[in-house]
């Protein structure tokens, strides 16, 4: 039990804004010793993620696949499952759009390809998701250690593929041909060309992400299977007292979880890379996982999580340019230091939080 | 129209935070490996260091954290002037087509795959011939009749030098036994000797004694694993005969730090010019090491079986099959 | 005064925000005596137990320990002036052994070894001392709950407690249990140890306490020698008006049955027979109660009737229908539809999500129910009116559906979850443990819901490890020991004989179950 009910605004805003702080703070305390300007670093880090529209515009790029695995990550832990396939799954979701594309891409224009690149993504995240499930649900093997191993066996399998059934013959990489207009998301840039993204590879897919808040929000607060899903994920015994089928749920939320997973391909491949390639997933299906922590498992937490790790991928590339002394390698620890302290620590100032805003509250469910 | 040569400096379009950045330093964008991967893109800085000891000029780097950012990368240094804009890797080809049509007025280069765009330069190697060369050597020190080869990870260009290190030994001895395996399917398999060394293990207790690895940071691994047997490994990319000296029989350089260093050097002098630049042995983009470290493995015997091969191979009498051109091994 | 008491509080006052939790609080407990403090859930005894022990700081007010005046920052200094507690859910270590627990926080050197065989020798003359036995080594996950408890008090007498505060220690043990945690408390008491015993029932507080404080919301509103006192006069102080401490009801009516079990075996997953061969009916408008020491097989039966378990065996006649239960996959979803519902023994564990809101437990195990959906939506409008009006004619507090089950006091939780079964108007009502936790206002209120329940034509099967309340609900009772009903007896049944029926006397077990010298 968390111990009694905190503010809304000091839940989702209060106590990420703390966690995000002493992340900076020690970050802070990195650069210095590495004799940088702190101050300089978060300048370089704010703007080359917000301050010009390009910018910005790779900021957003991150966010989009950020929200899917976020999502994919959140609504399992709904269920009280630990999605850490996200990885793989999101890696074989490519499939899914690559054959829609690489099928239809010379004969229709991209509007009619997306929404069979949508299922193609969604129905391969989602397959290779059901292993796991299926051996939780009725096996009580572990997800946590069954969705790990398959995201090794998506790295080999996309790897035969690739070099083996699917390769561009003649290329020296291991990739499908390059899709033609219809199997290409149009970039922002293109749409709304006002707004300047340059050449920031910002697609459609993120309204498409967006609309994957709404369904998901929605899935979750307000359908039946979203009830039972919360309800096993808090308590599974009352769930099976309620007439819920553990089975049932783990299986249907991990689909759920992998096809949100595998629709991260989506922005990749069809938005972005326009080919299917080996290890395009390179970390988004892990990080996801402290989106979703840091996110509250909400999809407007998400959203802001979500932007706030394309900040950092976005805002890190620019330092480590701008700084050299600053080198991808400190990128990381800072990102590190976000997740340790967003997720891990996540609980370091809850309990001294909860004790100020809720005394009374704490009492009575200690006297409960 | 004003054409932005190496030499001179111009601020087209400069992002708020830059001035940092000297213009007209030539800038290398490494790929994903990082400049330290005891391979591939440290042969590239090789030819870095070797530019900026020799000129005194100063080179701007940027080691890729993702592919995504590779375009990101080569644009800003395009709009700061840095030039030319040397992209290491194949993974970035997607990248420096869009850039080098974005900057026409810049100059580009590219290392291990072709952009045709009138201002970039490709950098290809034959990397098969090559391994024709290490596979014969190999198979001519070997007494056992079986060879080994460890790779990183299986993508086309490590099968192109798989398949021509068999045709090579297959040239020396046509009974020879070829033992390979990949080491994993991420780019973390160029960089895990521990696996390496598990890897050439198990091919020696089947019966190999000599081990090629075509693996980066993870031959290391290979090549210790082949000394503390007491068997030959074979180096790559860059000079690893003396890492374990008299138990490397040869390394098989690619000349990766040459064409860094060469495209640095013709642009300072300007003379940068684009077009591919296809670098097999004949044009001492691959070669094999021979020097103290390994005098004494190298049988004169072998020595002439090797030079002959590579006079064939430049010379187009030995045709070494390119596994990429129609997808098949035959050997 | 003769004596000096072993701890005296004056003016104790304590906010939580706009909450007054202790108001103006005044105590005197004598040493050597055992000092009953009763009160409703949130009446503040808890609140005052954590002052005296440190957890938290009173804003005003003196805490005087045998005459000098004392503040006591935490536990540790609460430990040091000789206070040791006992809290309501274990703090203990359930891999470590009883020594190893024992020892754990108070240890002499950071080596473990020479410390461990001191503290052995402690140990043992404590277990003497105080009758206090059990097995040293006994790892503590090994040992029954009454046992686990014990290992408690042993950890606070370690630490030379002279005050031992024991918070609720009734409500995890058996009647045995209880009993003869209570004549610890009198050797306790003997040995010249005081004792402060929370507690909201007022038989324990009737039987071994000497004087005794009642609080209301904050208040200190009476303390009284326990021999001038009732349970009546107590009640009526806790609740602040006169309780009917019996359940008036008429004599059944029972008419056919609604509910047959027919040679029903349970096995649970470790393989052993838990309910053993058991045949019953539950006819409309009677109660029948099912007595039995808790961990007999009446959980596994209610399970298992419920569609939650699996039967080996067994035929369950219901609605007109005759289901093998060994081969039937009928969940606890299916068994609702056949108009059986269920009020589980465990709120926490199963009756309730406690992180839900209570709208969104008043509809658990009824969310398929056309009434409260459209399609694959929930019908959030329909579902919170029906919560409204289920709080309304529940009394439920604080009356909003919104909050969450955790905020709500266990007497409310209960109402909830009897709400949502009894309001969807069951053929068959399946009960367990219907006032475990449930103050004494909320019990009285539960009960006369049952009673309704039956006058109003359904067959209720009631589970309870108090046999007071079975006693005092039953039309019918039947006594399960081992898996197995040994007896059945009339709505009359003499006390003894259930008891004697309850501890398995045959069996000569109750000696090794009690476990007194």
């Amino acid at each position: 039990m968390s111990g009694g009910q905190l503010p809304r605004w000091v839940d989702l805003g209060l106590i990420p804004f703390l966690n995000l702080s002493a992340a900076f703070l020690v970050s802070g305390l990195v650069v210095i010793l590495i004799g940088e300007n702190p101050l300089d670093a978060v300048k370089v880090l704010l703007w080359g993620s917000l301050g010009y529209a390009e910018g910005f515009g790779f900021t957003l790029f991150y966010a989009t696949n950020f929200i899917f695995t976020g999502l994919a990550v959140a609504v399992a832990f709904h269920a009280g499952l630990f999605n850490i396939g996200g990885e793989g799954q999101a890696y074989v979701g490519g499939l899914g759009v690559a054959f829609a594309c690489l099928a239809l891409d010379q004969y229709v224009p991209w509007y009619v390809t997306l929404p069979f690149a949508i299922l193609g993504s969604a129905a391969m995240g989602a397959a290779w998701a059901f292993i796991p499930a299926w051996l939780q649900a009725k096996r009580g093997s572990h997800v946590v250690i069954t969705t790990i191993m398959f995201n090794y066996i998506s790295f080999s399998f996309m790897v035969y593929l690739l070099g083996n059934v699917l390769k561009k013959p003649g290329s020296m990489q291991n990739e499908t041909r390059t899709f033609e207009d219809g199997g290409r998301l149009p970039f922002l840039n293109d749409v709304f060309p006002s707004f300047g993204f340059g050449y920031a590879p910002v697609n459609l897919s993120l309204f498409v992400a967006l609309a994957a808040c709404v369904a998901v929000w929605f899935l979750i607060w307000r359908t039946k299977l979203g009830y039972e899903i919360r309800s096993f994920g808090a308590n599974a015994t009352a769930a099976v007292y309620a007439g819920i089928s553990p089975v049932r749920i783990i299986v249907v939320t991990m689909l759920i979880s992998g096809g949100l997973a595998g629709m991260m391909a989506i922005n990749e491949i069809m938005g972005s890379q326009h080919r299917l390639l080996i290890d395009f997933v390179t970390g988004y299906g892990f990080v996801g996982i402290a989106v979703a922590l840091m996110g509250r498992a909400h999809p407007v937490g998400i959203i802001l999580a979500a932007v706030l790790f394309g900040m950092l991928y976005q805002g890190g590339a620019e330092l480590s340019f701008e700084m050299p002394n600053i080198t991808r390698d400190m990128i990381i620890v800072i990102q590190g230091l976000v997740i340790l302290f967003a997720g891990a620590l996540e609980h370091m100032f809850r309990p001294a939080i909860v004790r100020f805003f809720t005394p009374s509250q704490a009492l009575a469910a200690k006297e409960a | 129209m004003f054409r932005l040569s190496s030499s001179a400096c111009a601020a087209i379009f400069v992002a708020a935070l830059s001035a940092t950045a000297a213009c007209a330093d030539p800038a290398i964008v490494y790929s994903v490996g990082g400049k330290f991967d005891g391979s591939f893109n440290e042969s590239a800085f090789a030819g870095v260091k070797r530019y900026m000891e020799e000129t005194g000029e100063n080179v701007r780097e940027f080691e890729l954290e993702r592919d995504a950012q590779s375009l990101q990368a080569l644009r800003n240094f395009a709009s700061r002037g840095n030039a030319p804009v040397i992209a290491i890797g194949f993974n970035q080809a997607n990248a420096l087509k869009q850039a080098a049509e974005a900057f026409p007025n810049s100059d580009f280069a590219i290392v291990d795959m072709v952009v045709d765009q009138p201002n970039v330069r490709s950098y290809v190697f034959k990397e098969h011939e090559g391994a024709y060369i290490g596979g014969l050597l190999a198979a001519m020190a070997s007494e056992s009749g079986t060879v080994g080869f460890v790779g990183g990870m299986d993508i086309p260009i490590i099968q192109r030098f798989l398949c021509g290190y068999k045709q090579g030994a297959l040239s020396a001895d046509p009974d020879i036994k070829v033992l390979f395996n990949m080491t994993g399917d991420t780019p973390a398999a160029f960089a895990n000797p521990v696996r390496g060394g598990e890897l050439a293990t198990a091919q020696i207790k089947r019966g190999a004694d000599v081990v090629l690895q075509a693996a980066g940071g993870t031959g290391l691994g290979v090549l210790q694993a082949a000394a503390d047997a007491g068997v030959l490994g074979i180096g790559t990319d860059s000079n690893q005969n003396g890492l374990h000296k008299g138990k490397v029989l040869t390394s098989i350089r690619k000349r990766v730090d040459n064409a860094v260093f060469d495209s640095f050097n013709s642009a300072r002098e300007g003379s940068f010019s684009p077009g591919i630049q296809v670098l097999g042995l004949a044009e001492g983009g691959m070669d094999w090491v021979l020097d103290e470290n390994n005098r004494p493995l190298i049988s004169d015997e072998m020595k002439t079986a090797a030079d002959a091969a590579v006079a064939g191979i430049s010379d187009g009498t030995i045709k070494v099959h390119d596994v990429i051109s129609d997808g098949v091994c035959p050997y | 005064m003769s004596e000096i008491p072993a701890i005296e509080l004056r003016k104790i006052n304590k906010s939580f925000g706009p909450v007054h939790a202790n108001k103006d609080i005044d105590l005197v407990v004598k040493k050597g005596s055992i000092h009953g403090i009763i009160g409703e859930n949130g009446a503040g005894k808890s609140t005052l137990m954590s002052i005296l022990y440190g957890f938290y700081h009173a804003d005003d007010g003196d805490i005087i320990i045998k005459g000098k005046k004392v503040t006591i920052a935490d536990s540790k200094a609460a430990i040091g002036m000789g206070i040791g507690m006992v809290h309501q859910h274990f703090m203990l270590v359930d891999n470590f052994s009883v020594l190893e627990n024992v020892v754990l926080g108070a240890e002499d050197s950071a080596l473990l070894a020479g410390g461990l065989s001191r503290a052995r020798t402690e140990l043992k003359r404590l277990e003497e001392e105080y009758e206090l036995r059990v097995d040293p080594e006994a790892l503590i996950q090994d040992l029954p709950v009454g046992l686990q408890q014990r290992v408690e008090i042993l950890k606070a007498l370690y630490r030379s407690a002279e005050v031992l505060i024991l918070d609720e220690p009734t409500g995890v043990l058996t009647p045995a249990e209880a009993d003869h945690l209570f004549k610890i408390l009198d050797v306790l008491k003997n040995q010249g140890k005081t004792v402060l015993l929370i507690t909201h029932k007022l038989r324990e507080i009737m039987a071994v306490t000497d004087t005794v404080s009642v609080m209301r919301r904050g208040e200190m509103v009476a303390t009284r020698e326990t021999g001038n006192t009732s349970m009546e006069e107590l009640a009526e102080l806790m609740v602040g008006r006169s309780v009917l401490l019996r359940v008036d009801k008429e004599p059944a009516q029972p008419e056919a049955p609604v509910m047959e079990v027919e040679n029903l075996t349970v096995t649970d997953s470790r393989g052993v027979q838990v309910v053993k061969d058991v045949s019953l009916s539950v006819r409309a408008g009677e109660i029948v109660g099912i007595a039995g020491v808790s961990g007999n097989g009446q959980s596994e039966l209610l399970e298992t009737l419920s569609g939650i378990r699996r039967a080996t065996s067994g035929t369950l006649k219901i609605h007109g229908e005759s289901i093998d239960l060994g081969t039937s996959t009928l969940d606890a979803a299916d068994m609702r539809k056949k108009n059986m519902g269920h009020v589980p023994e465990d709120r926490h564990r199963m009756g309730l999500i406690n992180s839900f809101t209570e709208y969104e437990n008043s509809i658990l195990g009824y969310h398929r129910d056309p009434a409260y959906s459209r399609g694959l939506l929930m019908d959030l409008a329909a579902i919170k009116k029906n919560a409204v009006a289920e709080i309304e004619k529940y009394d439920i507090r604080p009356p909003n559906p919104m909050l969450k089950t955790a905020n709500f006091s266990g007497g409310n939780q209960q109402k909830i979850v009897l709400a949502r079964e009894i309001e969807r108007d069951p053929e068959v009502l399946l009960i367990g443990q219907p006032t475990r936790g449930v103050d004494i206002g909320a019990i009285e209120f539960i009960h006369r819901r049952i009673v309704e329940l039956r006058d109003a034509g359904k067959g209720i099967l009631l589970v309870s490890v108090e046999l007071d309340e079975i006693r005092a609900l039953s039309d019918r009772v039947l006594v399960m020991f081992d898996g197995k009903i040994v007896g059945e007896r009339g709505s009359n049944a003499d006390e003894g004989e259930l008891g004697l029926l309850m501890a398995g006397v045959e069996d000569n077990r109750m000696t090794a179950e009690g476990g007194v010298q």
